[in-house]
């Protein structure tokens, strides 16, 4: 077991260099000089400009310069953002927790109503319950997500003028954010309707999120469900007069469950992959809408840092769905 | 005629054909073949879009604007969808717009299987350091959310529908890499390519010849399943205004164009949308399909 989590992790050490790399890289392809884009329009003198290409280290030889940033960033210096000149490490973790709570939720709206859909598709298979599920689930995986959401808006936010179109709570309401998730701030300042107006602009983006998890999450659970329903240790369960409720809901619905993790653990880059547009659509001021802003600004070091710091966080979870596999699975671990 | 017949009853002797096989197992799924009819339909209006549209798709019928669709008050038969904001036919614009989806789905598809099949073998079949340092690379394009990646990439290449093609085909090679890859390294083991290499044959033989046809299948079903994600992705890259730039009607550059009037005008925005949805639920009916009619482990079941 030792030797697997060993081996994983040394094969995490390349890829995060690989990481740093690729983001680091990005930085001088992008066009235009980050230098001249940052003095804007005034433009700036040639003393300036080599005075300031010193101090971000750009006159340097680039191996140097990606040794400095590799370094610097196992240091946690991301640099400095050009626009709003706060660190970049900064600015990820004040923003962090609203994709993290928005996610959470739509992670929690895929699961709690996917699981059930799988069950319920796998147990009536052939039947209408399982049709009706699957073709929603397929149209759902289909779904630009992007389109979803103003169609969302359109019919919620517009004819019908239940919830809000953008933002994280409603104007009215002020408080400090201690932890950053407007659910529990909200909560806990005490404000009268805080918690329902973080609620509901909440709602449309958990949906538009959740959705292609859901769907995958439904498709999952019916295949892995309709895999272990076939094994002889349910026909047994089925020969004993075991009731079907709980041949399904414990006996196979446990065994089920192991690939169903994997594809939970595996969609968060799906999430935040779709966070960037929920985000956008929404004015959800997280991660995604930060990236997307950033290259519009062409803030170079946001890009750069926002895109490690997301690549490393899908790997270290990947990485952690890999270990928690092989600790279930003991076959996983021989290879 | 004859001799097709002739040929036919001769068939019914013999083992069926490998197309015949996969037709009969494709045509059990009726999703499937639903789905392949729409994809034959947009395939049509790919290439013929712009004969069949009733107008031109860009000409701007300035006393026409934001006209409803027929069936609504106010709304025309001259404009059966109705018009955008600048006064442009939206049915003719949409049928137009399909070929810019197809294309990114073909040009997309063909340059990330070819690349990632190459890859995919010469992993396979490479020494252990090589297969080594080509996984590596391909875990870190993975690391990556694809939309965010393409989406850098885009920005350095600057924005156009041929930088958000070459952005996606990066992207999504990476998974036809590890496909290919997974499959040779199982087909390597089999008795019939040991045969192959005492013969004589050499790795290039070995490796395409030998190994590659019977690798096919789930490569095959990755395909279908990728060509929904390019259009999807090209139609996402082209809403955050990182894509096709207007005024080219490809559909997410349309959605990006109708957000300002999407609490005014309904069917600006949800026609482009419907487009993209039908298009990729089709595709993905066919891959489903595909995997059914190919993957023999489920054949029987």
């Amino acid at each position: 077991m030792l030797n697997y989590i060993l081996s994983r992790l040394l094969t995490f050490i390349p890829t995060f260099i690989g990481v740093t790399l690729i983001s680091f890289s990005f930085i001088r392809a992008l066009p235009g000089d980050p230098i001249v884009v940052m003095a804007g329009e005034r433009g700036l003198s040639d003393e300036r400009y080599a005075e300031l290409s010193a101090q971000f280290g750009f006159d340097r030889p680039i191996y140097i310069q990606f040794w400095e940033y590799l370094t610097g960033v196992l240091q946690g210096d991301l640099g400095t953002s050009f626009v709003t000149k706060r660190p970049v490490w900064d600015e990820f973790f004040a923003l962090f927790p609203a994709t993290l709570e928005l996610s959470t939720c739509a992670m929690i709206f895929a699961v709690v109503l996917g699981l059930p859909a799988g069950v319920i598709a796998a147990v009536n298979r052939g039947k209408f319950f399982d049709r009706a599920l699957m073709s929603t689930a397929l149209v759902g995986y289909s779904m630009p997500i992007f389109w979803w959401a103003l169609l969302l808006i359109i019919v919620f936010s517009g004819n019908l003028g239940w919830t809000p179109v953008s933002g994280r709570i409603s104007l009215m309401y002020y408080f400090p954010d201690a932890t950053g998730f407007m659910l529990i701030d909200s909560l806990a300042s005490g404000q009268k309707g805080a918690f329902s107006s973080a609620v509901q602009h909440l709602l449309l983006p958990t949906i538009v999120l959740g959705t292609i998890p859901l769907a995958v999450i439904a498709r999952q659970t019916r295949s892995a469900m309709l895999e272990v329903l076939g094994e002889d240790y349910i026909r047994t369960a089925r020969a004993k007069g075991m009731s079907p409720g709980r041949i399904n809901g414990v006996h196979a619905l446990r065994n089920a469950m192991i690939p169903v993790i994997t594809v939970i653990g595996l969609s968060v880059g799906t999430l935040l992959a779709g966070a960037i547009l929920t985000e956008t659509i929404f004015s959800w001021p997280g991660i995604g809408k930060w990236m997307v802003d950033s290259i519009f600004r062409r803030d170079y070091p946001v890009v750069q840092g926002g895109l490690l710091l997301i690549a490393v966080m899908v790997m270290v979870v990947n990485l952690t769905v890999d270990m928690l596999y092989g600790v279930i699975n003991p076959k996983i671990r021989k290879r | 005629m004859d001799d097709a017949l002739s040929a036919e009853a001769e068939m019914v002797h013999e083992r069926p054909g490998r197309l015949r096989e996969f037709w009969f197992y494709f045509r059990e799924n009726r999703g499937a073949v639903i789905g392949l009819w729409i994809f034959a339909v947009f395939a049509f209006l790919a290439i013929f879009g712009p004969w069949v549209a009733p107008h031109s798709a860009t000409e701007q019928f300035r006393s026409d604007t934001l006209v409803p669709p027929v069936w609504q008050d106010g709304g025309s038969w001259k404009y059966i969808l109705g018009t955008d904001p600048l006064g442009r036919d939206m049915l003719s614009r949409l049928i137009v717009g399909a070929r810019f989806s197809f294309f990114v789905g073909i040009v997309v598809v063909t340059v990330a299987a070819t690349g990632g099949i190459l890859v995919g073998l010469i992993a396979g079949f490479a020494p252990r350091w090589l297969d080594s340092i080509i996984m590596r690379v391909m875990d870190i394009i993975l690391a990556f959310p694809s939309l965010l990646l393409a989406l850098v990439l885009v920005a350095v290449l600057g924005p156009s529908l041929t930088n958000a093609m070459i952005a996606i085909a990066i992207v999504l090679q990476p998974h036809y890499v590890r496909l290919t890859r997974a499959s040779v390294l199982s087909e390597r083991q089999k008795d019939y390519v040991t045969s192959a290499r005492v013969a004589g044959a050499g790795y290039f033989r070995l490796m395409f010849v030998t190994v590659l046809p019977n690798c096919l299948a789930p490569i095959i079903v990755q395909a279908a399943l990728s060509f929904s994600t390019a259009i999807l992705d090209a139609a996402a890259l082209g809403f955050l205004g990182m894509g096709a730039q207007p005024p080219t009607p490809e559909w997410g550059t349309m959605l990006a164009e109708a957000r300002e009037f999407i609490l005014r005008a309904w069917w600006v925005v949800t026609f482009p949308g419907i487009a993209i949805l039908v298009t990729v639920l089709a595709i993905n009916l066919m891959g489903d399909g595909l995997r059914d009619a190919l993957d023999p482990k489920l054949k029987r079941s």
